[in-house]
């Protein structure tokens, strides 16, 4: 298995992006990873669960444009260069 | 301070840099002075912001001096002016630059990384191969700063990973050339594999540790160095290959693995573990240490994978 820098990148972008596709109300509400139900006991060890949603929840809210830019960014250059 | 030359001599084939700078003497007050000097052993008591960048400091005196020299060179005014002009838009240019750069990468904190001395290099590769009969593991603090590597062997460093990482290309350089498969393209591609796996390993620790909730001092550095020291035990296991063929490889692979495993699991228990001591209450304490203890073993069954996945194409 040989790595480049160039396919870490890759990999790092694909899996960005199926964090980012992950729609709220019509997919994550459904399977109980929604916003409303990650607010659970207010005490000092949130849990797996709570950490992944808010981990997914602010991927999502930060990923948002730099995806569109880094995303076009690979397009062009995957057409151009193969 | 006076070194040996002789542990000069001996470092100098795998550690290089680590010779040449020790022989430098304190720099006479005329000269400006750029960088801080780090080479002697100053108590740490002295400098508050502890590594402050000599460059600001260092870059007021360069006009100085470099003014009258000029002065007295250049008759002609215009030109003195527009070398006083250049100097300062060279000031200018380099504290922009470092501002910039210490926005992404705390350059005090990478300071402290690199603050090692031979002595400290020595003990810690000892360690590294050999760390059943070390007793005391606990990194030793100074009013809330950790002291830095060269005063506390447990504590860890990015010049041993990053020297083992070079030495470790120019070995499995020198071991493909022995069979006749050597190209540099082979060379860069056995570089950016071995760099990828630690960025990986660094990025599902970071993941774990978040995910757990544990609040542990390990920032990214700390994790770079604790996965850079495999590369330490890669370079023994290619050597032993090297040097008495494929029973030497499996033996020097046992023996690294097993020293790098006791390594991770002491160091890391001491960071991961002992970070509980505010949340003992309530039920949900008894699950986290088992998880924790799960993550620090995980990672140290992980080291003898990674070795045994990144030297055996190199041994055939």
């Amino acid at each position: 298995m040989a790595f480049t820098l160039y396919s870490l990148i890759q990999a790092v972008i694909l899996c960005v992006n199926a964090v980012a596709v992950l729609h709220e109300e019509r997919f994550l509400s459904k399977i109980g990873w929604g916003v409303d139900q990650s607010i659970g006991g207010f005490g000092d060890e949130p849990g797996i669960k709570v950490q992944l949603m808010n981990l997914v929840r602010s991927v999502r809210t930060v990923m948002r444009v730099p995806l569109i830019a880094v995303n076009s960014v690979c397009i062009v250059l995957l057409l151009l260069f193969g | 301070m006076s070194y040996n030359t002789t542990e000069g001599q001996i470092s100098i084939s795998f550690y290089p840099s680590v010779a040449k700078p020790r022989a430098r003497a304190a720099p006479h007050t005329g000269d400006p002075l750029l960088f801080e000097d780090t080479s002697s052993a100053a108590p740490p008591m002295n400098n508050q912001g502890y590594y402050t960048p000599g460059y600001n400091m260092g870059g007021a005196p360069v006009g100085g001096p470099g003014d009258a020299g000029v002065n007295k060179l250049f008759a002609d005014p215009m030109a003195s002016a527009a070398m006083m002009y250049g100097s300062s838009l060279a000031n200018q240019g380099k504290d922009i630059v470092n501002k910039e750069i210490n926005r992404y990468v705390s350059v005090n904190k990478l300071k402290y990384f690199f603050a090692v001395d031979s002595k400290y290099v020595m003990k810690k590769l000892l360690l590294l191969m050999f760390p059943y009969t070390h007793q005391d593991w606990e990194v030793r603090y100074h009013r809330d700063t950790p002291l830095t590597p060269r005063h506390d062997v447990n504590a860890p460093d990015l010049y041993i990973p990053t020297m083992a990482f070079i030495t470790y290309i120019l070995l499995a350089g020198m071991a493909l050339g022995i069979q006749k498969r050597f190209s540099p393209e082979v060379l860069g591609l056995c570089a950016s594999t071995a760099l990828v796996w630690v960025v990986i390993e660094v990025l599902v620790m970071l993941l774990c540790l978040y995910l757990l909730s544990v609040h542990s001092d390990l920032s990214i550095f700390d994790l770079f160095a604790y996965s850079g020291y495999k590369y330490v035990g890669m370079i023994f296991t290619v050597l032993g290959g090297l040097l008495f063929g494929s029973d030497g490889y499996f033996l020097a692979l046992t023996w690294s693995s097993c020293a790098l495993m006791f390594f991770i699991v002491r160091s890391l228990k001491m960071k991961i573990l002992s970070s509980l001591s505010n949340d003992s209450m309530g039920a949900g304490a008894t699950a986290k240490p088992r998880l924790r203890l799960y993550i620090t073993v995980a990672t140290a069954a992980f080291q003898p994978i990674i070795i045994y996945w990144l030297t055996s194409h190199l041994v055939r």
